[in-house]
């Protein structure tokens, strides 16, 4: 077999570089898949328990602030929409411009969490975070009529709100990582428009953690203003 | 090799418009939460949603177009596998107000 010179990053068990590819896009969908099913079980668990209590979930949930939350919606949309312009430039080979648009996107990841952090505050401070100290007097409002919630029940909406925006602001943490590391091996010009394959696995990842997001917004902010 | 590598990859205005387009549909499932549409609040959120993801997954992570058919398979079969999840679950917990 005659040896051209070839892409330096084609492994020896791959045909070509377009079957590598193929194979590490496939091995990280595999993964993305256990991701949807890790948070599908807290999305069920907060399912089975706002139908259980719904009375309380709909008090619990209008404390929220559909403001910070709607602006951190916009904001992981705006950051996905780098992502996939930084995967473009490093399909263009286009190397300052892919480090620019990973270093935009860490930014609006660190932006999204210092968001979430007001709203943590906020919840610590009106004793919404649950535990000892943890104290609920709002009401039911059921056409104007004002329905007592049992405290513990507002107390299990506050601890999945906490459990699962908690988990999706990790991966948001892990994500902003991964594209620091990856912005500096960019800019070091360790991506070619013939191997950029972590800069797509990597927003691949940043993808799915925005629609989780997209699912997360509605069902804890918006879906129990009217009930 | 070069002949074959497929491009899945759009113009720098088509991710804008499709991200300008996710930020009308957000715009319009928080417009949407004020309005008092009964059992159907939930119902329009989550479809608002999902038309979201539907164009995150299809243009940003690009599965349609993809060269790689499998993917599009591995995605199905992982919403598939959700969805089992989720209906086998509520099938049950909805239905236990005999107790």
């Amino acid at each position: 077999m005659e040896h051209e010179a070839h892409n330096p990053a084609l492994l020896h068990h791959f045909a070509d570089a377009q079957q590598q590819k193929n194979a590490a896009s496939l091995g990280m969908w595999l993964f993305l898949v256990t991701e949807i099913m890790f948070f599908g079980g807290m999305f069920c668990a907060y399912l089975v328990y706002r139908l259980a209590h719904f009375n309380a979930f709909a008090a619990a949930s209008q404390q929220l602030s559909i403001a910070m939350g709607a602006f951190n919606t916009a904001v992981l949309i705006i950051s996905s929409v780098t992502v996939v312009l930084a995967v473009k430039a490093a399909e263009l080979g286009k190397r300052k411009v892919l480090v620019g648009y990973l270093a935009v996107t860490v930014l609006l990841g660190m932006t999204f969490l210092v968001v979430k952090g007001f709203e943590y505050r906020e919840k610590f401070e009106r004793h919404h975070v649950p535990g000892p100290t943890f104290k609920f007097t709002d009401t039911f409002d059921d056409n104007g009529k004002q329905i007592p919630v049992n405290p513990r029940e507002a107390e299990l909406f506050f601890s999945l709100y906490f459990v699962m925006t908690g988990m999706h602001a990790l991966h948001m943490i892990i994500g902003c990582g991964l594209f620091s590391v990856l912005a500096v091996l960019a800019w070091k010009g360790h991506y070619s428009p013939g191997y950029f394959t972590p800069i797509e696995n990597a927003g691949l990842y940043w993808h799915l953690v925005d629609i989780i997001w997209i699912y997360l917004f509605p069902l804890l902010y918006l879906i129990s203003r009217h009930s | 090799m070069a002949e074959h590598e497929e491009h899945t990859s759009h113009s720098q205005g088509f991710y804008i418009a499709i991200g300008i387009g996710l930020l009308i549909g957000t715009a319009t499932t928080v417009g949407a939460a004020f309005v008092n549409l009964g059992p159907f609040n939930p119902v329009v959120a989550l479809l608002i949603a999902t038309i979201k993801a539907t164009v995150v997954v299809l243009f940003f992570m690009h599965v349609k177009g993809a060269s790689e058919k499998l993917t599009g398979a591995i995605v199905v079969s992982g919403f598939f596998f959700l969805a089992i999840l989720l209906s086998l679950s509520l099938a049950d917990y909805l239905t236990r107000s005999w107790r």
